[in-house]
């Protein structure tokens, strides 16, 4: 069935996000993993509301697109001050918030 | 126009243009104060074009009113009561109360507004001179002009609100006045004091204002359909019988306290004298012939509530019979000691105003009016002449002492109407004030007042003993000081040589006293003493002549025939019904023909000779006036006062001949040497300690302690209980966070945070920083979720 | 409640044109000065076109009713709805709010205090305006509340911010206590709702279900009520934030504060307190009275005392509100006229008079009475503004003032029925000396600034005469309405006691007048 393939897609976007926040230094690239995971999210949603016929997936999915879109924008901004101060978006080398 | 009356002789009475519209003559002068202070600084003459031609026109106006008035009262029957032209037009109203304002008009509003249009304009005319280059020229006319619209105001008053609106505009005036100078401390201090004290009384004008309203609305609205304010509905209500006594008693007392501010009564009166600092043409109007009569025009004019509440000729003194008796003799012994000559006749001002109000305490209802129009005539005139002396002899000093003296050579009108105004004051036959003054002491010992009869006299033989010495020291003996040419500016350092310089010059000094930079004009071409000119000495001559004429308005010893001023102005007693009382006026235009129709002829079955008015309750009707009687005039009691003057006249003169003149050893410095005389001399030099009271224990009490107490215990006690309160919360909340939060709370969560610790030690590398870390953490422990999930629904 | 006019949009734009002109000035850069100034000048012109229009289409033969009444779901839950409305009693106060917010911008055109920033300053004055326009139109309870508490932010940021040496105290402690009183409000405004079977906070249907609440408990939400008015008049002993507001905050605020704010408390007492709780009032109305006697003597005492011309003005205030809180506390229509109009009066002449301390300050840079003297030389035109501001302010009759003192006074020789007579009379000669003082403190004022010769420090040629002149063009503008105001109602007090007159009677509906 259709609702399968898409349910596959969504979790292996998700995975390769999963992966790309976890092992990725780059701050940006991590950003974008954060975008999969959320893209993925959505592709599950929106499937589901296909299969249910009613349309609160949907609704849902453009929330969480517009949300997303906030999202990286204040993390875009958040990588540009941190190059500005730094000089590098490498993550591993940003411990101040080490406890 | 008047009460249907049955009576065969009382016929129609007439009216005119001029008596039905008198409340204009107060508005002719408000408008012009308004052109004065918008237009005055540009016109050719400095706005005193206005003030003048408004006076010229109030004056037409009061004189047509008063010629139709007396119209009226020789058309009318010979005891009809002649009903005052009444008209008013709503004000303002609120909470069912109305305030109209409107007029009021009779005899006593006419003879007074006589006075105050003929010699405000004289004034006006004499000042054009007089304060000629003056820096603050325009607004002086502004404030005199202002002065006459309000005291014109309050004389055509239908109501006692119309009537504080005048009071209080006059007060403002006297302050704006009496401060002329205000550069000189001296002067904004005399005016401070002038409208402080004044505006003490009026706290009296305002409850017995409230008090008779209260009192009188119910019986005024139910019997003359007028409201408890109205003056006739007042008058007509004490003499009812209808009021409670309490009511009426606290009411007259609370009015007379404003007329002992108004008129410088004893113990009010230490403003008077100070407010001398003003122009001398201020003094001249305001503070001897008009505005000071205020009080004593009130108490005439309320009559009827004074004579009820106060219980004139009830048999026992007054206080108002007391306090203008006091007033004449403190007041008379005060001008002894003065040297500024102004001063002298501020206190001769009091001590007269003492007789008006004795007169009117004693039931010498007419004589005491009567006193008003003469004494305004010959006192306006002698500040006039002060005025003259100091512009052109005494180099503007009033210090009679210091700078006059032989003036009667250099000024010879001066001093002729100078001398003519002086026997009037003195009341020395037949000049002006023999025919008042004496009339007064008459009726006071004809209605009982004994002791009081002769406080008058004896204040007669003061009054001619200090005119006697004023007069030798500015006209007789050696010219002195200024008035021998000798320029003395104490204080003045650059004396006469920078005088001219200052007529130019904004910011120039003053003199010492009566000083402004107009004068300084024309130093350079006269330096002697020499005669004024014309514009000031015309006003002179024309008051003088009046000084002698006056009198003859009621001569009494000449027979009944020269009783006019009686016929004219005296209210008749007769018992009218309530309709009857005055033509009203509802609005605009709108009268009332009823209240001409429905006379029921009451008072035509009622004996005019018994008329119950005064101490007995009118059976039907109202009467508006207490019945007084006359006395009957003996040339033998006229001969006694008379001698009595020329006793003190005579005695004064030959004193101060051998003290001022001739020196003589017993004489001079007999203060010094006498331990008792010179005791009384310094209480009078210090006014009876008066002034030291008011000024250092009354106001400075308030102004320093009391008040400063108030203030600190707004500061400490009011404010340090918000701050104590503000304080107090942040120490308990202080205690609470360090025992309470901290210990007890802090107690439990530090416990538990022992135990967090070492988890926290345990899971301290987890905490790496490393936001890589933190994402597989997070996906972890979901993933961990998501299984357990799926575990537990399977 | 029906709809009188068609017009009932005017007063929900007059009340909130102005943040109208706050979003626009929120997009103009802080720089533009003059820009912001005319388009928050241009707002509040415009909101007093609007005033104007009301004015005009009010129909003053129905002055005692309500109109332009508006009404739409609010917070239904709490069952409080939008209701606005006006009357006799809240017309004068609601266009006197506007016209003075128009002259004091027209104030602040050259005159922004520091440190400067007129966009943020106009801002607030406009937000003001709405706080004080919205209590005056406000007919349930929550909507007033709402209102009544906009206005205290603006002010604290006013003085905080623009305010003299002390600000931080004096705009903390203006906002604590007024704050203090408005909490204890709430919860009388809660009682009275609760208490009338939580059915509506609307004003009318208190009025009408108030008095049916027992008497000892009305006395209990009175004094709620009466502790959150009488900070906000302010009575006696709850007035001593004033002075302190008054000396720090900036002359805008002081005028704004004097004019209109102190009125909202007042007007409480006649718009809420009394109609609805008309046994509680009569209870009250004795101790209202004494302590508005005791606050007449006592602020002209404290007047007496001061050193500072500003602060002797700001304690003014508190004598002068006894007077209109006597007159209150008469509980009859004449007494709550004579209130109402020297509420207007006392917002025209102590405005005025605050405006010309603040003209003296911007040219002396003190306020010292000892240090001025002799302004009438220096600034003719100034000091006789002054000497005529000060007579006004003393009960002149003839001009304003005089019209709300005396017939309080008045009004205190027979307060309504039920109320111990001798008190009160006791009560009107205390009131009447206290006219005395008036004349005292404040003639003494003009006499040591305006006569006299300027002190040595000021005399000319001593580095001050740049900043010493007489009054500028703006002043004249936004001074010239104020006076001819004051002359105006001083000649012609009809003009106002006509629209107070038949509303205070509804008002007093309970009192069986």
């Amino acid at each position: 069935m259709l609702l399968n393939q898409f349910l596959v897609l969504g979790a292996v976007l998700f995975s390769i996000g999963v992966y790309g926040v976890i092992a990725r230094r780059n701050a940006v690239l991590v950003l974008m993993s954060i975008e999969l995971i959320l893209n993925s999210v959505n592709i599950n949603l929106l499937a589901f509301s296909l299969r249910s016929g009613t349309p609160d997936g949907h609704t849902f999915a453009l929330y969480v697109i517009a949300v997303a879109a906030a999202e990286v924008g204040v993390g875009l901004a958040m990588v540009l001050l941190m190059y500005r101060n730094r000089r590098s978006i490498a993550l591993d080398e940003l411990a101040e918030m080490k406890g | 126009m008047f009460a249907a009356s049955s009576e065969a002789a009382s016929a129609a009475l007439t009216s005119g243009f001029f008596l039905e519209n008198a409340w204009v003559i107060p508005v002719i002068p408000a408008v012009a104060f308004a052109l004065i202070i918008f237009f005055g600084r540009r016109m050719p003459m400095k706005g005193s074009e206005f003030g003048i031609l408004s006076m010229v026109a109030s004056l037409v106006f009061s004189g047509g009113a008063i010629m139709q008035w007396i119209d009226r009262v020789n058309g009318a029957g010979e005891e009809q009561f002649i009903a005052p032209i009444v008209k008013t037009w709503t004000w303002w109203q609120s909470g069912g109360m109305e305030f109209g304002l409107g007029q009021h008009v009779d005899g006593l509003t006419l003879a007074v507004l006589g006075v105050v249009a003929f010699i405000s304009t004289l004034v006006q005319i004499y000042s054009v001179e007089y304060l000629r280059g003056d820096r603050r020229y325009t607004h002086f006319f502004a404030s005199l002009t202002l002065f006459s619209a309000g005291m014109m105001n309050m004389v055509v008053a239908e109501n006692m609100i119309q009537l504080i609106l005048g009071w209080e505009i006059m007060g403002l005036c006297s302050f704006m006045l009496i401060g002329h100078w205000w550069e000189e401390g001296a002067n904004s201090r005399a005016a401070l004091k002038a409208f402080f004290t004044t505006r003490t009384g009026d706290v009296g004008l305002l409850a017995g204002t409230s008090i008779l309203f209260f009192a009188a609305n119910d019986w005024t609205q139910k019997t003359l359909g007028v409201s408890g304010f109205s003056i006739r509905g007042l008058s007509a209500w004490a003499l009812s019988g209808e009021p409670s006594h309490s009511a009426i008693v606290w009411g007259a007392a609370a009015l007379f306290i404003a007329a002992i501010g108004k008129s410088g009564q004893f113990p009010l009166h230490t403003w008077l004298p100070d407010a001398m600092a003003g122009p001398t043409p201020v003094s001249s109007l305001l503070h001897s012939s008009t505005m000071v009569v205020a009080g004593v025009f009130l108490v005439a004019r309320l009559y009827p509530v004074f004579f009820e509440g106060m219980d004139i000729l009830g048999g026992s003194s007054n206080f108002i019979v007391i306090i203008g008796g006091i007033t004449i003799v403190i007041a008379a012994a005060l001008a002894f000691v003065q040297t500024d000559i102004k001063k002298v006749l501020a206190y001769s001002t009091v001590s007269q105003l003492g007789y008006m109000m004795m007169g009117l305490g004693a039931g010498a209802w007419l004589p005491a009016v009567f006193h008003i129009f003469t004494h305004a005539f010959f006192k306006a005139c002698l500040f006039l002449g002060a005025g003259s002396i100091s512009h052109s002899a005494s180099h503007h000093s009033f210090e009679m002492k210091k700078d006059m003296g032989g003036l009667r050579k250099f000024m010879p009108v001066t001093f002729g109407t100078w001398v003519i105004s002086t026997l009037a004051l003195c009341g020395v036959f037949p000049f002006s004030g023999f025919f008042s003054k004496d009339e007064i002491i008459d009726n006071v010992g004809h209605n009982g007042y004994t002791l009081f009869m002769y406080v008058g006299l004896g204040g007669a033989f003061l009054t001619a003993a200090y005119m006697t010495r004023a007069t030798y020291l500015t006209f007789f003996g050696e010219p002195r000081g200024a008035a021998a040419g000798e320029h003395h500016d104490d204080g003045h350092g650059d004396a006469h040589a920078a005088h001219d310089d200052h007529a130019h010059d904004d910011h120039g000094h003053h003199d010492h006293h009566d000083a402004h930079a107009a004068h300084d004009g024309h130093h350079g071409d006269s330096h002697g003493p020499h005669e004024s000119p014309a514009l000031i000495t015309v006003p002179l001559v024309i008051l003088a002549t009046l000084a002698i004429g006056s009198g003859l308005l009621n001569a009494v010893p000449f027979g009944h025939s020269f009783e006019n001023f009686t016929k004219w102005v005296e209210p008749r007693v007769e018992v009218i019904s309530p309709t009857g009382l005055a033509t009203v006026v509802g609005g605009p235009g709108a009268s009332r023909p009823a209240a001409e129709e429905e006379g029921d002829g009451h008072s035509a079955e009622e004996g005019h000779h018994d008329s119950p008015c005064g101490k007995e309750t009118p059976k039907d009707g109202v009467c508006v006036a207490p019945q007084l009687s006359h006395a009957e005039f003996k040339w033998s009691k006229a001969a006694l006062s008379m001698i009595i003057v020329l006793l003190g006249m005579v005695i004064s003169w030959v004193l101060c001949v051998q003290l001022y003149d001739r020196k003589n050893k017993a004489l001079v410095g007999l203060t010094e040497r006498n331990a008792l005389l010179g005791r009384g001399y310094r209480f009078l030099v210090n006014k009876y300690y008066l002034d030291a009271l008011y000024e250092n224990v009354i106001v400075r009490g308030i102004a320093h302690p009391v008040s400063a107490a108030a203030y600190w215990v707004n500061q400490n006690v009011l404010d340090g209980a918000v701050n104590g309160a503000g304080n107090i919360t942040r120490k308990v909340s202080g205690w609470v966070y360090r025992n309470v939060d901290q210990r007890v709370v802090d107690g439990t969560v530090n416990a538990s945070g022992e135990a967090a610790r070492g988890l926290g030690g345990f899971l301290r590398p987890v905490q790496s920083g490393k936001v890589n870390q933190y994402g597989a953490l997070l996906f972890g422990t979901a993933a961990i979720g998501a299984l357990v999930l799926v575990i537990i629904n399977t | 409640m029906e709809v009188l006019s068609d017009h009932n949009w005017v007063l929900s734009v007059g009340t909130f044109l102005p943040l109208v002109g706050v979003l626009i000035m929120l997009f103009i850069p802080k720089g533009e000065e003059a820009l912001n100034k005319a388009v928050g000048l241009g707002t509040a012109v415009a909101t007093l076109a609007v005033g104007i229009f009301t004015m005009i289409q009010f129909d003053y033969g129905k002055a005692g009713e309500m109109q332009f009444v508006a009404q739409t779901e609010w917070i239904s839950v709490i069952k409080s709805s939008y209701l606005i409305g006006v009357d006799g009693i809240s017309l004068p106060l609601y266009f006197l709010s506007m016209v003075i917010t128009v002259l004091v911008m027209i104030y602040s055109w050259d005159h922004v205090p520091s440190p400067g920033n007129p966009k943020a300053f106009f801002i607030l004055m406009l937000v003001l305006q709405t706080g004080m326009a919205g209590t005056f139109i406000a007919r349930d309870l929550i909507l007033f509340f709402v209102f009544f508490e906009l206005v205290l932010l603006p002010m604290y940021f006013m003085i905080g911010v623009w305010g003299g040496e002390n600000r931080q105290y004096a705009s903390l402690k203006f906002f604590l206590y007024t704050m203090f009183g408005s909490a204890l409000m709430l919860v009388a405004f809660l009682a009275l709702f609760f208490k009338t079977g939580a059915e509506s906070f609307s004003i009318p249907y208190l009025v009408e279900n108030g008095g049916a609440i027992a008497k000892n408990v009305q006395v209990w939400i009175f004094a709620g009520m009466f502790v959150g008015f009488a900070v906000k008049v302010p009575m006696f002993p709850f007035h001593t934030w004033l002075p302190d507001a008054h000396t720090q905050a900036p002359t805008q605020g002081s005028v704004i504060l004097a004019a209109i704010l102190l009125k909202l408390g007042t007007y409480g007492f006649v718009r809420i307190a009394i109609p609805i709780l008309p046994e509680a009032a009569k209870e009250w109305a004795p101790w209202i009275g004494l302590l508005s006697v005791i606050g007449i003597i006592y602020g002209a005492l404290g007047c007496l005392a001061q050193t500072d011309m500003k602060r002797l003005i700001a304690f003014s205030s508190v004598a002068h509100m006894g007077f209109v809180m006597l007159g209150i506390s008469t509980l009859t229509p004449f007494g709550l006229n004579a209130a109402m109009f020297g509420m207007v009066a006392h917002g025209l002449i102590t405005g005025m008079l605050f405006f010309l301390a603040g003209s003296v300050k911007e040219r002396y840079h003190t306020l010292e009475i000892k240090r001025l003297s002799g302004m009438l030389k220096q600034m003719p035109r100034l000091g006789w503004i002054l000497g005529f501001c000060a007579m006004a302010s003393l009960g002149l009759p003839g001009l304003a003032g005089f019209w709300g003192e005396f017939p309080a006074i008045l009004s205190a020789y027979q307060p309504a029925d039920g109320l111990p007579v001798e008190t009160f009379r006791t009560f009107m000669v205390v009131a009447a000396l206290g006219t005395v003082l008036a004349a005292g403190y404040l003639l003494w004022l003009y006499q040591r600034t305006a006569f006299g010769e300027p002190t040595a420090e000021f005399a000319p040629g001593h580095g001050h005469d740049e900043d010493i002149h007489d009054v500028g063009t703006f002043e004249w503008i936004a001074w010239t309405p104020l006076l001819v105001a004051i002359v105006v109602f001083g000649v012609y007090p009809q003009l106002m006691f006509k629209v107070l007159d038949p509303a205070v009677k509804v008002a007093l509906k309970a009192f069986g007048s």
